[in-house]
């Protein structure tokens, strides 16, 4: 370190090799270098910044959706009896009825139903607790008296409070009581809304690509597909909303909310992505597969049939997840044919009215009850690990059969 | 001889039935485009006739709802700009950074783990980019310029213009990564050769003849931010308001449309068919993007000759 410094020292002092008298040395050299450095740092820091946002993001979805996968129930003695089955708030003793949930008050009748012994008797019982005791217990933001904190608190400390797995938010529909909500109607509505979008976009996104790469000529027809398919993908989502209310909704008079209006408006969406993915895939098979088709006599149809698409089929399917997982969580257009209703009940057809997982997500966002939130979280959890399980299942198909020419 | 002939003539017809429902299939495809315009048109026809386009374009007062309803939507493009804007500024440096780090600097180890977590990036539902923005990015801001003793709103414009940033972040990434890519490496090599640093190869050389795809990819990204829903809705506010303050709340295109066919109206009330009007004009202007973008990426394909992107 020292001597090379005294050596430019003395260069500078007007030694042999100056710096000025050598043509080749550029005197902003350094700083041209500091620049490349720093501009290597803004792109790297660019790149950090997007990956530590992901990271930051799932990390608090995680934290805010993972305590609603945990719910709060407490132990007080229920009395069954003529009274409580016509009134079921007194069922349980004054003091706890503001910690009680109402949901479950109202199975008090059920449960003597299918379990008659009950009648006429008085049975310690775990009960699914308020929505506010269990935002207390949880220590996020809650509304509860002072007298009904300490209650909970002794309760607590006699061991008549716990925390179980929130089964109810699989079991259950959309609740207006924040407690019994769950995420179960919005599953089964996305799965019947997916059910008809893929029904009706993967054999028409198939044959259109099939079409344009094995059987149209290069002329204005072809071309005039090609722009309006590359066009299709980039519309706004929110304008098929519109497609779909005024062809599907006002002119064929189809049921509003239904998941069959919602499933067809997200297959022409997703038309382009499978036709783009599609045609890749075709376009990948080696031409020699073909030609040999044809050297043994057969025709186009049965060479695209039994030969080209069999070949391709890997990348189609990998392309029509990748369209599938994007349908799925798409909510704009839903929203404007009627797909936010409030859905108690689980949709039994694709006639019926019905949410989605984003919908769903959409209208608890938008609860004033604290208790929501977390429920909002955890649903948006759900629906990220199924959207990432689908990818990771393309991405793996894609892998697998994937051949080199 | 004559069995022969006739499974011949049957598979003819065979074929032709097949071609026939090939065809048909593509068809439905430009049917499917002219199917969304003619919907948003024929909707926002009736809307004109009703209120003046004119006073659409330029006036300054939307106030639907109400027995005087006035349709001025400057103040809804203003907020839709504004926050594009935002969007913009935030997902064009970072985006073209994030590229030019992927294609130019990292090793195939880093780039190979890299662009999948980006991709996950450009997967997330925008319904969760728009909880994220109205839980925790608008609080967020409130409370940092209220550090200041600046006031801002819930529903301001920036944080909704900064979370749709990040959602764009991945649209252009990955266009441009595989543009910068596609430039051939003898461009690179000679510039190095010259004496250049690798920065200014990149940003004299590899940039400039990339420009015609990056610049495609960021009209995709615009058009994307024009045309995005959630993140609005849920973060941004409803309230038309013609203002430069990014902190105050605006309201944009999509939200007014939301805003409109959401909740039981007549379907033939200018209020419901303010809603096609407004998406008639995104549909304009978003086409308008596409088209041009896709039409610098033919031409960027054509000059380097590549048949992949």
């Amino acid at each position: 370190m020292n001597t090379s410094k005294n050596n430019t020292a003395q260069a500078d002092k007007g030694g042999k090799p100056s710096a000025r008298n050598n043509p080749f040395c550029d005197p902003t050299l350094k700083s041209r270098h500091v620049r490349s450095k720093l501009f290597k740092l803004f792109t790297f820091l660019s790149i950090t910044f997007a990956i530590s946002f992901l990271l930051f993001f799932l990390g608090d979805m995680i934290i805010k959706g993972l305590p609603a996968f945990k719910q709060t129930y407490i132990e007080v003695d229920v009395t069954y009896n003529d009274k409580t089955i016509k009134s079921t708030r007194r069922a349980i003793d004054k003091k706890y009825r503001k910690v009680v949930s109402r949901a479950w008050l109202r199975n008090i009748p059920r449960l003597v139903e299918q379990n008659p012994a009950l009648m006429g008797t008085t049975q310690p019982a775990w009960v699914l607790a308020n929505s506010q005791v269990d935002q207390y217990l949880k220590g996020h933001h809650y509304k509860l008296k002072d007298k009904y904190r300490k209650l909970i608190d002794t309760m607590n400390q006699d061991g008549k409070v716990e925390m179980r797995f929130n089964k109810n938010f699989f079991t259950h529909g959309d609740s207006k009581i924040p407690e019994n909500s769950g995420f179960k109607s919005a599953i089964v509505g996305s799965v019947l809304t997916l059910i008809v979008t893929m029904v009706v976009a993967f054999p028409l996104g198939v044959m259109t690509a099939v079409y344009l790469e094995e059987f149209a000529d290069d002329n204005r027809w072809t071309q005039l597909i090609e722009v309006n398919i590359n066009n299709l993908a980039a519309i706004p989502s929110i304008l098929f909303g519109l497609l779909g209310l005024a062809v599907f909704i006002n002119l064929f008079g189809m049921p509003r909310s239904s998941p069959l209006v919602g499933g067809l408006t997200l297959a022409l969406m997703t038309l382009p992505i499978i036709i783009v993915s599609s045609r890749a895939a075709l376009r990948s098979v080696p031409d020699s597969i073909r030609q040999a088709g044809y050297g043994l006599g057969l025709t186009r149809v049965q060479v695209v049939q039994d030969h080209v698409l069999p070949l391709a089929f890997p990348g189609i399917m990998t392309g029509s997840i990748i369209g599938l997982a994007q349908a799925m969580g798409e909510t704009a257009p839903l929203i404007i044919i009627g797909m936010i209703a409030f859905i108690p009940d689980t949709p039994g057809s694709i006639f019926e009215a019905a949410t989605v997982m984003p919908a769903q997500i959409f209208t608890w966002a938008g609860m004033p009850e604290r208790a929501y939130i977390e429920r909002t979280a955890a649903g948006i959890m759900v629906l990220i690990s199924i959207l990432i399980t689908l990818n990771a299942l393309a991405i793996y198909l894609r892998k697998k059969f994937e051949v080199k020419w | 001889m004559r069995p022969f002939e006739l499974k011949k003539r049957h598979s003819g017809l065979k074929e032709k039935v097949i071609r026939f429902l090939l065809v048909s299939a593509a068809v439905v495809s430009i049917l499917t485009t002219f199917g969304v315009l003619f919907s948003i048109l024929f909707e926002a026809i009736e809307f004109f006739q009703m209120r003046s386009f004119w006073y659409f374009i330029t006036g300054t007062e939307w106030s639907p709802g109400v027995t005087d309803s006035k349709f001025g939507a400057l103040p809804i493009f203003s907020g839709t700009f504004i926050i594009t804007i935002i969007a913009m500024s935030v997902a064009l440096p970072i985006g073209l950074g994030s590229a030019i780090f992927l294609s130019e600097y990292a090793s195939p180890f880093m780039r190979d783990h890299l662009k999948p977590l980006l991709e996950i990036l450009a997967g997330i539902p925008t319904v969760v980019y728009g909880f994220f923005a109205a839980i925790t990015v608008a609080p967020a801001i409130v409370h940092f310029f209220g550090l200041f003793g600046i006031h801002a709103s819930f529903n301001s414009a920036l944080a909704s213009g900064v979370v749709m940033g990040i959602m764009i972040i991945p649209v252009i990434s990955s266009l441009s990564d595989d543009v910068i890519r596609a430039v051939p490496d003898s461009q690179r090599k000679a510039s190095l050769a010259l004496g250049m640093t690798t920065s200014e190869t990149i940003k004299s050389i590899v940039i400039p003849s990339a420009l015609p795809g990056i610049i495609s990819a960021t009209l995709l990204g615009l058009s994307k931010a024009l045309g995005e829903t959630m993140i609005v809705v849920m973060a941004a506010g409803l309230r038309p308001n013609l203002s430069w303050n990014a902190l105050e709340d605006m309201t944009t295109v999509t939200v007014r449309i939301v805003d409109a066919l959401v909740g039981d109206h007549e379907f033939n009330s200018p209020d419901t068919l303010s809603a096609f009007a407004l998406g008639l004009i995104l549909f304009v202007v978003t086409l308008v993007l596409n088209v041009i973008s896709l039409s610098l990426i033919r031409k960027f394909k054509e000059k380097y000759k590549i048949n992949t992107l």
